[in-house]
C-alpha cells in the first residue's frame, strides 16, 4: 500500500525525517491520485510523532520546496530577458520625460536651449551653453543622461542574450522584437504556445479587446508592426504581411522552445512570402521603401 | 448588522470607520490596530464575500485548501484564523511574495503547484479539508472547482470567487456566472451567490458544499 510506484503515497512515504532535500524533491516531483489523510498516515508511519510534529515538518519542507522551485523557474534565461526588456523601455520611457522637463526648464534661463535627450547628454558633458550656471539644472540633466546610458546597457544585454535564448526568433526578426514578444507572451514557452493569430496582435491588447466587444475592426498587427517586412509593406497589404510574419515567428518560437536548432530555411521562407506580397498591386504603386529600421 | 463572523476575524475601528481584521503580521502594507491588521475586501475576494454579508460557515480553526493564494494577501488573513492551510499557486514571481507572509505563519504550507492538475499535489495536501478556497483567474473555474471537490470533507463548503472575464470577455458576466454554475452542479449544490460589484467589478461570490 505504500508503494511510491503505485502514485497513491503521501510524499513522507520512505523518506527520513532529518532528510530535507529528499522531502523537498518529493513534493516538487510526485503525484498522487486521490488524496488520503496524510497526517494519520504520517504519524502511523512513524515519520511525525504526532500531528503537530508532522504539520511542522510538512511546513519546513513545502517552504523549502516550494523556494527552489520558484527560484528554479525565475531564473529561467526567459526570464531574465523579459525583465531586461521591460527595465529597457522604462529606462528609455524615464529619460524621455526627464529630457523633456529639462527642456522646459533650460527653456527658461537660457532661449537657445536644445531639446530631447541628446541636449540632455551634451548639458551633462558641460558642452552646452555657459548661461545655465543654476547645479541643479546640470544635475538633473546628469540624471538624464545616465539613464540614458544604462538603457543603451540594457540594450546591449537584449542584443547579446536574445540570440541564445531564442535563436530562430531573433534571426528572423530582431533581438529587441523577440525579446519583446517573449515578454508579452509571459515567456518563450507561452510564446510558443500561442496560435499565431495571437502572435499577430500581441500588444494591440486595447484595440483587440475593443474589436472584440463590437466596436472597432480588428487589429492588423500588435508589436510585430515594428518588423522591417510589416512596416517596409504597403499600407494596403500590411495585413497579408503581418499574417505572414506572425506564422513563421510563432514556428520559429515553437522550434526554440521544443527543439533549439537553428532553422536557416525559415528566413528564406519568410522573405520569399514577403517579396510575393509586396509585389502586389496596389491602387498608388507598389510601396516598398524597405523601411529602414531606426527607432 | 447581524452577522456570523468567523472566530478570529473582527470588526475593528481604524481611523474611525470599522473594518475587518484579523490578528497577525502584516503583509501588504495594511493599517494595524495593535495585533490586528485590516482586511481589504477590495483587494480580497474573500474578504468581499464576508462584507457583503454572505453565510461562508466559517468559524475559525478549519484546514483550508486555497487555490490561487497569489502573493498571499487573502491566504495571510485565512491563515490568521483557520488552522492547516494549504495555498496553491501556480506564477512564480507571486509566490516569492507568499513565501514571505508564510514565515511568519506556522500553519501555512506554500505550493507552487497548477491548479487545474491535482495530482501533482494530492500527495501533500489532505483529505477531507474543511474549506476550499477558490480565486483562480483562468477559463474552465467551475472545471477547477470540481476536480479539486475529491479534497473537500462531505460536509465541507466551498467557497468560490469566479471571474467572468477569465471565462469570456465578450459575454455578459450575468451569463457566464449562469455556465459557470450550471457546470458547478455536477458535484455541488450551490447554497448562497452574491454579486461582488461594490469592491470586484463582474466577480460573482459563491457558498456551495458538495453533493
Amino acid at each position: 500500500m505504500n508503494d511510491r510506484s503505485s502514485t497513491s503515497a503521501g510524499w513522507f512515504v520512505d523518506i527520513d525525517p532529518a532528510d530535507v532535500e529528499a522531502a523537498t524533491e518529493a513534493i516538487r516531483e510526485e503525484t498522487a491520485e486521490v488524496p488520503r489523510n496524510w497526517p494519520a498516515e504520517a504519524v502511523e508511519a512513524g515519520f511525525a510523532d504526532d500531528e503537530a510534529d508532522y504539520y511542522a515538518k510538512l511546513r519546513e519542507s513545502t517552504v523549502e520546496s516550494t523556494r527552489e522551485a520558484v527560484r528554479e523557474r525565475e531564473a529561467a534565461d526567459d526570464q531574465q530577458l523579459k525583465h531586461s526588456i521591460r527595465a529597457m523601455d522604462d529606462c528609455n520611457r524615464t529619460a524621455n520625460e526627464l529630457a523633456e522637463r529639462l527642456a522646459e526648464w533650460a527653456g527658461t534661463v537660457d532661449p537657445d536651449a536644445g531639446t530631447g535627450v541628446e541636449y540632455a547628454r551634451a548639458l551633462a558633458r558641460g558642452e552646452a551653453d555657459d548661461d545655465i550656471a543654476e547645479p541643479v539644472i546640470g544635475s538633473l540633466a546628469e540624471r538624464v543622461a545616465d539613464l540614458a546610458d544604462e538603457a543603451d546597457d540594457l540594450r546591449e544585454f537584449v542584443d547579446r542574450q536574445t540570440p541564445a535564448v531564442a535563436p530562430n526568433l531573433s534571426a528572423l526578426s530582431d533581438p529587441v522584437l523577440a525579446a519583446r514578444l517573449i515578454a508579452l507572451a509571459g515567456g518563450l514557452e507561452e510564446l510558443a504556445k500561442k496560435p499565431s493569430g495571437t502572435v499577430q496582435v500581441l500588444g494591440a491588447e486595447d484595440a483587440l479587446f475593443a474589436h472584440l466587444r463590437g466596436h472597432a475592426p480588428s487589429p492588423k498587427h500588435g508589436i510585430i508592426y515594428t518588423h522591417d517586412a510589416v512596416r517596409g509593406t504597403h499600407p494596403e497589404n500590411r495585413g497579408s504581411a503581418a499574417r505572414a510574419v506572425a506564422g513563421k515567428l510563432s514556428i520559429a518560437a515553437r522550434v526554440d522552445h521544443y527543439s533549439g536548432e537553428l532553422k536557416p530555411e525559415l528566413e528564406a521562407e519568410l522573405a520569399e512570402r514577403i517579396e510575393t506580397i509586396q509585389a502586389r498591386t496596389t491602387d498608388e504603386d507598389a510601396g516598398t521603401d524597405g523601411g529602414a529600421a531606426d527607432e | 448588522m447581524s452577522e456570523q463572523l468567523p472566530e478570529g476575524v473582527k470588526r475593528r475601528a481604524f481611523d474611525g470607520t470599522d473594518r475587518l481584521a484579523t490578528r497577525g503580521e502584516p503583509v501588504y502594507g495594511e493599517p494595524t490596530d495593535g495585533a490586528w491588521r485590516a482586511w481589504n475586501p477590495h483587494r480580497s475576494k474573500l474578504g468581499a464575500m464576508l462584507e457583503v454579508g454572505m453565510d461562508t460557515g466559517l468559524e475559525g480553526g478549519e484546514t483550508v485548501l486555497y487555490l490561487g493564494a497569489a502573493s498571499g494577501t487573502t491566504v495571510s488573513h485565512v491563515a490568521d484564523f483557520a488552522g492547516p492551510t494549504y495555498a496553491v499557486e501556480f506564477a512564480a514571481r507571486p509566490v516569492r511574495d507568499l513565501l514571505e507572509t508564510a514565515d511568519s505563519r506556522e500553519r501555512l504550507f506554500p505550493l507552487l503547484k497548477d491548479a487545474r492538475k491535482p495530482a501533482t499535489y494530492a500527495h501533500v495536501v489532505e483529505s477531507d479539508v474543511d474549506v476550499i478556497v477558490q480565486d483562480v483567474a483562468t477559463r474552465g473555474q467551475a472545471r477547477v472547482a470540481l476536480e479539486n471537490r475529491q479534497f473537500l470533507a462531505d460536509d465541507g463548503r466551498l467557497l468560490l470567487a469566479v471571474k467572468a472575464r477569465s471565462e469570456d470577455v465578450t459575454r455578459e458576466p450575468a451569463a457566464v456566472f449562469e455556465d459557470v454554475r450550471e457546470e458547478l452542479a455536477a458535484g455541488y449544490e450551490v447554497l448562497e451567490a452574491k454579486r461582488l460589484e461594490e469592491y470586484h467589478t463582474d466577480h460573482l461570490g459563491i457558498v456551495a458544499r458538495p453533493r
